[in-house]
């Protein structure tokens, strides 16, 4: 209903194509990102039925998952089921002639990193990926989430998904957060309050004094766990932030077409009658710097916390509690700020943005990782690198005892060589704290970049508001 | 795809909650280019230890459940990553139907493009039928699609809602692609309209 509507009802209503009797929407897609691990039998049905690409210059193709992130990369990859997979990335872009940033491209980098980087993410827009993570685009309102393999072939052939609407829901956090709290620790948190499938069969607009303040990289820190928090997509409206972020970015619309894209952009706003079928409201002063105990991201606490009991938790929630301390290695009752940790993470389409390095060489500010620990820092994109390396950030971190890699996934999900051995403990700044999901047998700490670079230098979790 | 038929198979029960696609389809049997052969894969590192060997103790390890077509799980069940691996390994190691109480949105998409049927119940019905499960093989668990019922082995039906337009999908055994094809003429007629109203894409 025109004057009543949310930014997602607008959104969606901006790309129906086709709505059946019974609901069922065919959703024109403005933009579709590709990956290699996601996409090869998505090419192989397309060859099989004699189908070509529909719209390949809405198409981009960018491998990332499977690539090593050492410096003599360019040697080529030693796994050759790796190499195959992004051999036939290539192959496919090539073939069915889609755009292709390679290994040896500076603008390669994480998907969802080089999006928003090179201006193909704009407000408005419907973007998919066959990857979760694809709401991290929601930052700039743009309707944003993943799909599988089966839907990835589907809109190469036909550039269109068939979807029935999601519910809409409303995350507010009102005012201002305090110290040492990040745009992670506001994402994680409300995944704590709402729980892994709280926000299952809904569209998250994120809003509130606390989330406009965000720039653009802590808002698309954001937007990337709405999938931890069940969500099919994550929305931010879009503002002038927004506009400035997008503009000179190289593909972004040019001059007077920016202008007019700029007025329609300025309409993806939420009406103020509209109704939500679901609010949660959450005091941004109520937030601290978080840290995950357990292997769901809904295991989340502050980091003055002490790991629970099982007991403290309902059948059969309590269950699983229980098999997550035993897999962690954790004893209820342990300070949080007392576990040792092995390894640092600094990377993942979640905090591999410049922001994160700047913040991540901020509380660094001179101090040294701690001997015998291991750190590393998985840039999201070659550009993101070269700029740190621009601004003296890489120095400093590589300085500090920091190993300074490629860009990539990376130990976010350990597909490539980076990966946990079992029973290290890590703080990672990635979006998973799942069993094996950094390796097997891996623990995973799920924390913010400025939470990461206090436990490199200590060698445990750490507050960050108590690091000097 | 070929037509869901409606079966009675084996049911073997996984309480846990949040089951991940990390946890169905482990990341090291991503890099393959094809969608086949993944059933030996499934549930990899609760099914094997680090030598190889086999986890007696674990459920599909376990004799009787050899040859489950059924899966009946704890809440959010497919939570994470997108990947289509989770249902082809499902799949291919014989698992036509899953049961929970609540299933991760994409997983469960996923699920009707490979001719897997998602079954969500209220806990109570999800709770019996794990007892059921815990029986082995002296357990069919009868999987009725056309009429929207799962029958436990006593005979007691709990009917289940799903999508119109998904339940023929896969009782006919459709390539959406080709549904969606079939109305080309709307596409085009959008992105001729969206070049007027948007210019800037």
């Amino acid at each position: 209903m025109t004057g009543r509507r949310t930014l997602y009802d607008k959104i969606w209503d901006d790309h129906v194509v086709h709505e059946a009797a019974d609901g069922t929407c065919l959703l024109y897609i403005d933009r579709h990102l590709v990956h290699e691990v996601t996409s090869p039998q998505a090419f192989e049905g397309l060859r099989l039925a004699g189908r070509p690409v529909r719209a390949p210059e809405k198409t981009i193709a960018v491998p990332d998952h499977n690539i090593p992130t050492d410096v003599d990369r360019d040697k080529g990859i030693e796994n050759e089921e790796s190499r195959i997979q992004v051999d036939a990335l290539r192959t496919n872009a090539r073939d069915f002639g889609i755009v292709y940033v390679g290994v040896g491209d500076i603008r390669q980098g994480i998907v969802h990193i080089i999006g928003p980087e090179q201006g193909w993410t704009q407000p408005g827009m419907t973007i998919v990926c066959g990857d979760s993570h694809t709401a991290t685009h929601g930052a700039f309102g743009a309707l944003a989430h993943g799909i599988g393999t089966s839907e990835v072939e589907h809109v190469l052939a036909t550039q269109t998904l068939i979807q029935k609407k999601s519910k809409n829901m409303k995350v507010e956090i009102r005012g201002s957060v305090g110290e040492g709290v990040t745009a992670k620790d506001i994402t994680l948190s409300i995944i704590g309050e709402t729980g892994t499938a709280g926000a299952t069969g809904h569209v998250i607009e994120y809003c509130g004094e606390a989330i406009q303040s965000l720039s653009m990289e802590g808002r698309m820190t954001v937007c990337n766990m709405a999938i931890e928090g069940g969500a099919r997509a994550g929305l931010i409206a879009p503002d002038e932030k927004t506009f400035e972020y997008v503009r000179s970015r190289p593909h972004a619309p040019k001059a007077g077409a920016f202008e007019l894209a700029m007025s329609y952009w300025k309409t993806l706003q939420t009406d103020q009658e509209a109704r939500f079928d679901r609010t949660v409201t959450i005091e941004g002063s109520q937030i601290s710097p978080v840290v995950t105990w357990g292997t769901s991201p809904e295991d989340v606490l502050p980091i003055t916390g002490l790991v629970p009991h099982p007991e403290e938790f309902s059948s059969p929630k309590s269950d699983a509690v229980r098999r997550s301390l035993q897999y962690m290695g954790l004893e209820p009752g342990t300070k949080l700020t007392d576990i040792e940790i092995d390894t640092v993470f600094i990377g993942s389409c979640t905090n591999g943005r410049i922001e994160d390095l700047r913040e991540v060489a901020r509380i660094l500010d001179g101090h040294k990782v701690k001997p015998g620990l291991r750190a590393m820092i998985v840039p999201g994109s070659g550009l993101v690198r070269a700029q740190a390396e621009q601004e003296g950030i890489a120095q400093q971190l590589i300085e500090a005892g920091f190993d300074w890699r490629m860009a990539g996934c990376s130990m976010c999900l350990g597909m490539n060589p980076d990966q946990l051995a079992p029973g290290e403990r890590c703080a990672s700044t990635s979006n998973r704290n799942f069993e094996g999901r950094q390796g097997r047998d891996g623990r995973t700490h799920l924390v913010s970049p400025a939470m990461a670079a206090a436990a490199a230098v200590t060698g445990r979790l750490t507050d960050v508001r108590h690091f000097s | 795809m070929d037509n869901f038929e409606s079966f009675s198979g084996i049911a073997v029960a996984m309480p846990l909650v949040n089951i991940d696609t990390d946890m169905i389809i482990p990341k090291q049997f991503l890099k393959t280019i094809k969608r086949t052969g993944l059933g030996v894969s499934l549930f990899y590192e609760m099914r094997f230890d680090l030598d190889g060997n086999k986890i007696e103790d674990f459920v599909l390890n376990k004799p009787a459940y050899q040859n489950a077509s059924i899966l009946i799980a704890g809440d959010n069940f497919g939570c994470g990553s997108s990947r289509e691996h989770a249902p082809w390994a499902l799949l291919d190691f014989g698992i036509r139907c899953v049961i929970s109480t609540s299933f991760a949105d994409i997983f469960y998409n996923n699920c009707f493009k490979n001719g897997i049927l998602p079954v969500t119940l209220n806990k109570d019905q999800v709770d019996g039928l794990m007892e059921d499960a815990g029986k082995g093989t002296n357990a069919r668990v009868e999987v009725n699609l056309e009429e929207q019922t799962i029958t436990a082995p006593d005979g007691r039906a709990s009917c289940f809602e799903i999508d119109p337009f998904k339940k023929r999908c896969l009782l006919e055994g459709l390539d959406d692609i080709a549904l969606t094809l079939a109305k080309v003429s709307h596409i085009d007629k959008f992105e001729a309209e969206n070049t007027l109203s948007r210019p800037w894409l």
